[in-house]
């Protein structure tokens, strides 16, 4: 009986069920690979082979010009005031968002999305409204020597309003999935709510909110639209570095934009290698507890 | 510690999750409180662990007023009803968690909480694991994990909600039996909600059946099985 029972030769079942064949797989990474360099690589190769056109001694004189340099500053300056500003207003959003039930609080959570949904430069235009020489506000604050627009505080107030989602969209969800039972097992062995906070939810969340802060630093250092409104493009006080970039490029000096755009460039790969260094630094942590 | 809670009644917006409720618990009792889901067993235990304050009544804890104390200063020993352990800390960091928290006068020194960390790891049956994360360790491990992060605090009593939840059948019975050990070594006053009549008859000393918000009766396991007061009472423990 049992040698004429014929096992089927099946070498397909030791196949996971997941994959492919080698040819679709070999398709989807080419695909993949062909986009990658058409939109990312070969741009990014192409700023810096522009920057470089004529030389690095060119280049990097472009950038020791005194406007290229308060532009770097101006923009260097804005994120690091909005960055942890908005980290900040980001947690606490989130933290009021997820763990307390409240009225309003599924308004809020709308709400919070409107910098992604209105246009930059609407953004700006508001803020002209609000706090610029025609209103009754900004006349007081011009007179009063603290002007708000084409100036530094109505770029700060333009960036804060843009990146403010990015810290609480990369909390929430997060922050659902864990809900409160950490914080109230933390609560109940007699740790008062800082040391909860500081303790249970911020270790909790630390790689959402590294994400989240790169994220917003990143729009911080590259918004252009709002800034554009708010600043005024004076050049050498309230211009930031795309906003220089666009200036450059107007009056051909396309070395001088290209350069910037590359420095602007270089600064997000920082972000990038930071991240990148911290998730090789910490992986068996993040292995442990399961996050991203 | 005997807990004396007094009509004790619970709304949230404009449903009652506890009808007022007065129940008496006398030191040192391992009691059950059994129900279906939605019989506000769940509310019972938060309120007098301090994690929801009720809308009305009181909370005596030996003949003293506790309703308005806060959580941290109630000193019940909680376990969740996943366990709750803090992912991202190893075990023996779970378990001193409550003791560092303490304020600097009361905080033991690190020798003696690594002391006191050692004997609940003993307590619980489980000596080796104190470098391990909680996501390294079975579920059975986890609830006594909780238990033993719970007792660290020198509770007054436990909470437990769910204890055997989440675990299989197997497992289950085997931590009975550990939580009926731990409680007779503690002497602690200890409450436990449950859904499973088995394990409340099996376990508890007391036993109090719950049913939309109300108590339905309370009583030994063996009176409740030969005299169920209500047909609710009846139709759920012959289950």
């Amino acid at each position: 009986m049992t040698d004429t029972l014929t096992i089927p030769s099946r070498p397909r079942a030791f196949r996971p069920a997941t994959t492919e064949p080698t040819v679709v797989k070999g398709a989807l990474i080419a695909l993949c690979l062909a986009v990658l360099t058409v939109l990312l690589f070969a741009p990014l190769i192409a700023v810096f082979e522009e920057a470089l056109r004529r030389g690095w001694a060119f280049a990097l004189a472009s950038l020791s010009e005194p406007d290229a340099q308060s532009a770097i500053w101006l923009t260097l300056t804005v994120a690091a005031i909005v960055v942890p500003l908005n980290a900040a207003f980001g947690i606490a959003a989130a933290w009021a968002i997820t763990k307390f039930d409240w009225r309003g609080k599924a308004w809020v959570f709308t709400l919070i999305d409107l910098p992604f949904s209105v246009s930059p430069v609407v953004a700006g235009l508001l803020f002209v409204l609000m706090f610029g020489a025609n209103s009754a506000l900004g006349a007081w604050l011009v007179a009063s020597g603290f002007p708000i627009v084409f100036a530094v505080p109505g770029i700060v107030l333009a960036t804060l309003f843009i990146t403010f989602p990015f810290v609480a969209r990369e909390l929430i969800p997060v922050m659902l999935e864990q809900g409160r039972a950490e914080e109230e097992a933390a609560l109940t062995l007699g740790a008062s709510g800082w040391r909860t906070f500081f303790t249970v939810t911020l270790p909790n969340i630390r790689w959402a909110l590294l994400y989240g802060v790169l994220l917003c630093n990143a729009r911080a250092m590259g918004e252009f639209g709002a800034v554009a409104v708010v600043s005024g493009k004076i050049r050498g006080q309230t211009t930031t570095m795309p906003l220089m970039i666009e200036m450059f490029y107007n009056e051909y000096l396309s070395v001088a934009a290209f350069t910037m755009a590359g420095v602007l460039a270089l600064l997000a790969f920082v972000t990038l290698t930071l991240k990148t260094a911290l998730e090789w630094r910490y992986a068996d942590q993040l292995a442990a507890t399961h996050r991203h | 510690m005997n807990i004396e809670i007094e009509e004790i009644s619970k709304d949230f917006g404009t449903t009652a999750a506890l009808h007022p409720v007065s129940l008496s618990i006398p030191s040192g009792t391992l009691v059950a409180l059994l129900g279906p889901s939605g019989s506000g067993k769940t509310t019972l235990l938060r309120i007098l662990g301090g994690l929801e304050f009720p809308t009305a009544g009181r909370v005596l804890f030996d003949g003293a007023d506790a309703t308005n104390l806060s959580v941290q200063d109630r000193r019940a020993g909680f376990v969740f009803q996943s366990y709750a352990l803090f992912r991202h800390m190893t075990v023996f960091d779970n378990i001193a968690y409550g003791l560092r928290a303490r304020p600097r006068q009361s905080r033991p020194q690190s020798a003696e909480i690594a002391r006191r960390v050692t004997k609940l790891l003993d307590l619980i049956k489980l000596p080796d694991i104190g470098a391990r994360y909680p996501s390294q360790l079975s579920g059975g491990q986890r609830q006594r994990v909780a238990l033993a992060r719970a007792l660290a605090i020198e509770p007054r009593m436990m909470l437990l909600d769910e204890p055997f939840g989440a675990l299989d059948a197997k497992v289950r019975r085997e931590l009975r039996q550990g939580l009926r050990d731990i409680h007779d070594t503690t002497g602690l006053t200890s409450i436990f909600v449950t859904h499973d009549q088995e394990e409340a008859m099996e376990l508890a000393d007391l036993v109090v059946v719950m049913s939309m918000g109300r108590i339905e009766q309370v009583g030994k396991p063996e009176d409740i099985r030969a005299r169920p007061k209500t047909e609710f009472v009846r139709e759920f423990v012959s289950a």
